[in-house]
């Protein structure tokens, strides 16, 4: 035995591909809306138990995000954007991938009870229930309304934030739920109408190819109108205020705009330029969500300097 | 000389070993750091028989 053979362990993975695992893009999303939700919540909580609850938070987003890579692994293989995954490139084990996010999951949980309390914790669970479960098992593969439905599981954190500070659930959490619900079928159909990605092929039905890229557009523009209302009932509730609401009728303007100008194009004119504007309502609908939710936190702070606030 | 190769393999599982053993590092300092905060704030943690600012009701009684 002269040498030690390692060309059978060329794939084997490195700490980051794990990391990858928990689609760290996602979770930097979680972080921010968990944070805010803990932030604006009213009552105060110790630094100390506040980021601990934003990190399992976090912890159980990319745990769901790992159940989610093992049970996609043959349709993230089919797809350009998902073939570098962990699991469908063969550098991390499926097994691996389960039982890291089982025991993420488990111990995220556990350790958000311990924290904060029981329902935050419970919120937690069903939301890594409703990601890995809900969404991923049973609507991805079976209804255009996919994206709709398991568009729940990325507006809970604000709402887990929100309860590790009260201990409960109430109207402006129920908002900043709303907010974000509403806000994912205009943002990943924009998406999905200018990446093109071979749906079909992977055999997950997307709007744009069950029942074509022009019912999209209507449907975009019908949750948008939801949105708008939705983000001004949040500006007028108790955590919003003057500058909240001044943010959110900007926004509301410069969001329905985009998503006119894409209602009213039809495909021939979106080929013709590239697809402009639904790239730019892609775009306009990240900062959307991200100056909405930095509104309410500019908010608190004028709040606690005597200025914001109803 | 067989025995010291070092193979670019190495370098990856030593990452990974690393990275998991400062994530768990990390994770006991932070449940050190949440006793120590839950501990400074929580009244509830002291038995009300062990605080003897205030007399037990059985005392006053």
């Amino acid at each position: 035995m002269t040498d030690i053979r390692t060309d059978t362990y060329e794939n084997e993975a490195g700490f980051g591909d794990f990391f990858a695992l928990l689609k760290p893009r996602v979770m930097s999303l979680v972080v921010f809306t968990a944070l805010v939700g803990l932030l604006v919540a009213p009552g105060g909580i110790n630094p100390v138990v506040g980021f601990a609850s934003v990190l399992f938070i976090a912890i159980g987003a990319g745990a769901s995000g790992a159940l989610n890579m093992w049970y996609d692994a043959d349709i993230d293989a089919v797809m350009k954007r998902t073939a570098g995954r962990p699991v469908p490139s063969g550098r991390v084990a499926p097994g691996e991938a389960f039982a890291i996010g089982i025991t993420l999951s488990v111990m995220a949980v556990v350790m958000l009870a311990l924290a904060a309390n029981f329902v935050a914790a419970g919120l937690l669970a069903f939301t890594i229930f409703f990601y890995a479960v809900v969404y991923t098992m049973w609507l991805k593969r079976w209804t255009p309304q996919n994206i709709v439905i398991g568009g729940a599981s990325g507006a809970f954190p604000p709402m887990i934030g929100w309860a590790a500070v009260t201990g409960g659930i109430s109207l402006e959490s129920v908002l900043m739920f709303a907010l974000i619900f509403l806000w994912t079928p205009p943002h990943f159909w924009a998406l999905a109408l200018f990446m093109k990605e071979d749906y079909s092929k992977a055999g997950v039905p997307m709007l744009t190819v069950t029942h074509g890229r022009q019912t999209t557009r209507r449907h975009m523009f019908a949750y948008t109108l939801a949105l708008v209302a939705v983000s001004l009932a949040l500006a007028l509730s108790s955590i919003g205020g003057p500058f909240t609401l001044a943010v959110s009728v900007l926004l509301n303007l410069w969001f329905l705009k985009a998503a006119f100008i894409v209602l009213r194009r039809d495909e021939a004119s979106a080929r013709s330029d590239g697809y402009k504007a639904e790239k730019a309502m892609f775009r306009v609908s990240l900062y959307y969500l991200f100056l909405m939710f930095g509104a309410l936190l500019v908010e608190t702070t004028l709040k606690s300097l005597g200025l914001g606030g109803w | 000389m067989g025995l010291a190769q070092e193979h670019e393999i190495h370098k990856r599982r030593l990452g990974r070993n690393m990275g998991v053993g400062i994530a768990l590092g990390a994770f006991v300092i932070l449940v050190f750091a949440l006793t120590m905060a839950k501990l400074k704030d929580g009244g509830q943690i002291e038995g009300f028989d062990h605080q003897y600012q205030t007399p037990r009701p059985v005392v006053t009684q």
